[in-house]
């Protein structure tokens, strides 16, 4: 009668060990912390310290690693909320499309006549010219100076909108490009802002690109978000140097207006630099990944503004293959040869690129300098002496909750209470195993979560216990009774669980940060709960059942 | 031996005293509307933006000495509340300080914070500020809406989901027991001025998952008897079913009571308001699950043959389990 096949038994006890072993680590948190910071350090240096070695020695490595993640108001740190001004942009490509313009138009004095450019709304180029009959062509002219749109979604449209109103010109940028640029804004100014704080080198930053242009940036460990303010305001710098040697010596002599900087890739590289750049970044207009015409292979392609251009095409006439290197915050990005003179303003880098290599490239080429400005909608400091208390106080609430619990199951339900108690401490285990898994950040409310769960959990086994209770008066033998007891609790518990499932996933889709935390760990709590009242008490019961085998039970 | 919540049979009346006590949810309901009306929430920052510092100081300062130092500034309403807690020690005085959003500023403005922190410690040059948080009201009105599109989507789910699990009638009485729920909370909040904030919000959200729990399981039992007691009153088999799950009722709320009470206590001060809105929603959720939603279900009435497969969509969903 109540039977459960061996291979149902070895699953339970699988996953239960499973879970354990995954929640193991977080109970020597700290050790674990410094060997998992340990192994990151020898991966990244190549250097195994004293340091290291000895947090290394600190935690066998074929147990799981995997820790909880603390959330902010458990660690301390700071949050902060940004929103990119995207619209800046706008304005800087009419700025860097005017000499273009002005240009084209002059090529077309005979029929325009003079051009002059009109003080315009933000984003917009507004030029007057004084033959407001050749308006049509001129339209036309500027047209021609828009290109593809390089997005998937606008594909086919030009990049700029032209039009004549009476003697104006109009040029903004089209929709499907507005679109393609605050994209790239975006993800130029997440890329900065990555760059800033893994700078600093703190652990496990959160930057996230929130709708269509915040950021949500959480550093933990850093002393206030007055700092991680100042840490990402700081400007990126993108410079163009001529080189002058390249080196494996770190401690290489240079001349004066010279400078040694090291090869960002390529490890152990040094070049010799002129000091005075060619070009900086803030010439530089726009950078994107394309691939060669004729072979195929991936580039990186760039553009200058005017002044860039000039200087750009007067260095790169002078110098073909010479190499150039491209400078990022005092690290040599690359340094490819000039193929040839580059006057237009805008050229192709091209080098051992793989599609994400040039891919990247661009990114970083782009995320020179913030390309707009930040303005900060939410900020949160929250200190770590606070985080301290709070992980004490929670930790403290969650053993009484435990010990109370228990008690009150094992006084209600005698022996099966203690079997319910068993799938308790397996459960709060369980949950801990599935955070750490799936790398899951725990926040003051989680904890609360898990608090709460404790409590609910137990109510699948009530559930059954009640309804075994109800079935035994029925008189029908106690295996029947168990049987029963669980067959007819279960449409109650899957209703009563998925309803709250429900609600765990709204929190989850709705919210955000502590209440996200939260959320998490009450549906990871309702899974495990379920799980262990229908397979592990059952599994305790009918092993009992089986070994005891009572005639009568009392639940 | 054993602890017993409720004696082995009970046989209740849960409807003997119905006007009685579905009138005072009622009058409980308007009482919270109205209280919430005339005395508003206490709007944490999430919600009406502005910032809050916390404060800790050895020595003990009077809030109007914080307010002393703080009135110069000119910035405009700050509100300075005392923080007591049975888990700080003698020395720790921990005290938040609210600041408006202030006119104009379309974010946070890091000079503000520095000036009052600057004052503050003109109080104790010890002083240190575990905490500080600002919103601008840009994000905060943001946060208001989908706080609200939280609560609705989740009643919205729970509506479709019951509907289709049970019957539109079981629904609607759910719905009303979680309604009624939410407003007795939101009314506490409000009579007590406790700070409403996004933290608040995940707490209504967990009383009615604790709620629809309650009742979904009172619900299951009442389904599963309505099919075996065919001849029998609507009423009885109510009454029935709520005395053979009063037992498990109690139960859960009590387990999960003592795990909140546990929290309550120890678990500090930064979330006794979020804990406080769940104690107090298990509280009535349990008694709305018994009182709320069974009557309405009983007022509307329900369809009683279960033999034949139901026309107007509902119950085909009912067996997925069975």
């Amino acid at each position: 009668m109540l039977q459960i096949p061996l291979w149902n038994r070895l699953f339970i006890i699988a996953v239960v060990l499973a879970g354990l072993a995954f929640a193991m680590p977080n109970l020597f948190y700290e050790r674990v912390e410094q060997y998992n910071d340990a192994v990151a350090e020898v991966e990244d240096t190549g250097v195994t310290s004293e340091a290291a070695a000895e947090a290394l020695s600190g935690w066998p490595s074929f147990l799981p690693s995997t820790l909880v993640n603390l959330g902010l108001d458990l660690r301390g740190g700071a949050h902060l909320l940004a929103e990119v001004e995207v619209e800046d942009v706008y304005e800087a490509r009419m700025d860097a499309l005017w000499p273009e313009v002005r240009d084209t138009l002059r090529d077309l004095r005979d029929t325009v006549g003079t051009i002059r450019r009109q003080d315009a709304p933000l984003g917009e180029l507004h030029v007057r010219v004084s033959q407001p009959e050749g308006l049509a062509e001129a339209v036309a002219a500027v047209r021609g100076l828009g290109q593809p749109v390089a997005s998937l979604t606008g594909v086919g449209a030009s990049t700029l909108d032209v039009r004549g109103e009476g003697d104006l010109l109009i040029v903004t940028l089209s929709e499907a490009e507005r679109e393609a640029t605050d994209d790239r804004t975006m993800q130029q100014s997440v890329e900065i802002v990555r760059r800033r704080v893994d700078e600093a080198g703190t652990r496990e930053p959160t930057i996230q690109r929130q709708g269509s242009d915040r950021i949500l940036i959480q550093v933990p460990g850093i002393g206030s978000a007055q700092e991680l303010k100042d840490l990402i305001g700081t400007t990126a710098r993108l410079t163009f140097h001529p080189v002058v040697g390249r080196t494996d010596d770190a401690d290489a002599d240079v001349e004066s207006r010279q400078i040694l900087l090291p090869s960002m890739d390529e490890e152990g590289v040094f070049y010799i630099l002129e000091q005075t750049p060619v070009v900086t970044g803030d010439d530089l207009v726009d950078s994107q990944p394309s691939f060669e015409q004729q072979s195929g292979l991936p580039v990186v392609t760039f553009r200058f503004n005017s002044t860039g251009a000039r200087a750009f095409g007067e260095y790169t006439s002078a110098n073909v293959g010479a190499p150039f290197a491209i400078v990022l915050d005092e690290e040599v990005i690359s340094a490819p040869v000039i193929r040839q003179a580059i006057t237009g303003g805008s050229g192709q880098i091209s080098g051992n690129f793989t599609v994400e290599s040039s891919t990247e490239l661009a990114v970083l080429l782009r995320a020179g300098a913030l390309p707009a400005e930040m303005t900060f909608l939410e900020e949160r400091t929250i200190g770590p002496e606070l985080g301290a208390d709070s992980i004490a106080a929670g930790e403290m609430a969650a053993l009484v909750a435990f010990a109370a619990v228990l008690v009150f199951m094992i006084l209600s339900y005698g022996l099966f209470g203690v079997f319910a108690s068993i799938a308790l401490v397996l459960n709060v285990g369980l949950i801990f195993g599935v955070l750490s898994l799936i790398g899951a950040t725990l926040t003051l409310p989680g904890i609360a979560g898990i608090v709460l769960t404790i409590g609910m959990a137990v109510d699948a086994n009530v559930l059954v216990f009640e309804r075994i209770r109800e079935e035994l008066k029925t008189a029908r033998g106690p295996a029947r009774a168990i049987e029963l007891g669980y067959e007819r609790a279960l449409s109650a518990i899957i209703d009563a669980n998925l309803t709250t499932f429900i609600i765990a996933v709204i929190l989850f889709a709705l919210g955000s940060g502590p209440v996200r935390g939260f959320s998490v760990t009450l549906g990871i709590g309702i899974l495990t709960s379920v799980f262990t009242a229908i397979y592990v008490t059952r599994l305790l019961i009918v092993t009992w059942f089986d070994r005891a085998r009572p005639k009568k039970i009392e639940v | 031996m054993r602890l017993k919540l409720v004696p082995q049979d009970t046989n209740f009346d849960f409807f003997k005293h119905a006007k009685l006590t579905f009138g005072a949810s009622v009058v409980a309901m308007v009482l919270s509307i109205g209280i919430w009306l005339t005395m508003g929430l206490n709007f944490g920052i999430d919600f009406l933006g502005g910032t809050t510092i916390r404060t800790e100081s050895a020595q003990s300062i009077d809030v109007g000495e914080y307010r002393a130092v703080l009135e110069p500034l000119g910035l405009g309403d700050v509100t300075i509340t005392e923080v007591f807690d049975p888990t700080f020690a003698a020395d720790q005085n921990v005290a938040m300080v609210r600041i408006q959003a202030q006119e104009g500023a379309e974010s946070v403005t890091p000079e503000t914070i520095l000036a009052v922190e600057e004052a503050l410690r003109g109080l104790d040059p010890a002083m240190t500020f575990p905490s500080v948080e600002s919103v601008g009201p840009k994000v905060s009105g943001e946060l208001i809406q989908t706080a609200l599109l939280a609560v609705c989507a989740a009643l919205a789910a729970l509506l479709v989901y019951i509907w289709l699990r049970f019957e539109w009638q079981f629904s609607v009485g759910a719905i009303a027991a979680l309604v009624h729920d939410i407003v007795l909370t939101i009314g506490l909040f409000s009579l007590l001025q406790i700070r409403f904030d996004l933290a608040t919000i995940a707490a209504l959200l967990t009383i009615i998952g604790y709620s629809i729990n309650d009742t979904v399981v009172i619900f299951d039992r009442l389904r599963e008897n309505l099919i075996k007691y065919k001849q029998r009153a609507l009423r009885d088999v109510m009454n029935l079913s709520a005395n053979e799950t009063l037992s498990r009722t109690l139960m859960t709320s009590g387990t999960t009571l003592i795990a909140l009470i546990a929290l309550l206590v120890l678990g500090g001060d930064v979330i006794r308001g979020f804990v406080f809105a769940i104690f107090w929603g298990v509280i009535v959720g349990t008694y709305s699950s018994i009182y709320v939603a069974k009557n309405v279900v009983l007022m509307i009435g329900v369809k009683r043959d279960w033999s034949k497969p139901s026309s107007g969509g509902g119950t085909q969903f009912a067996n997925i389990d069975a």
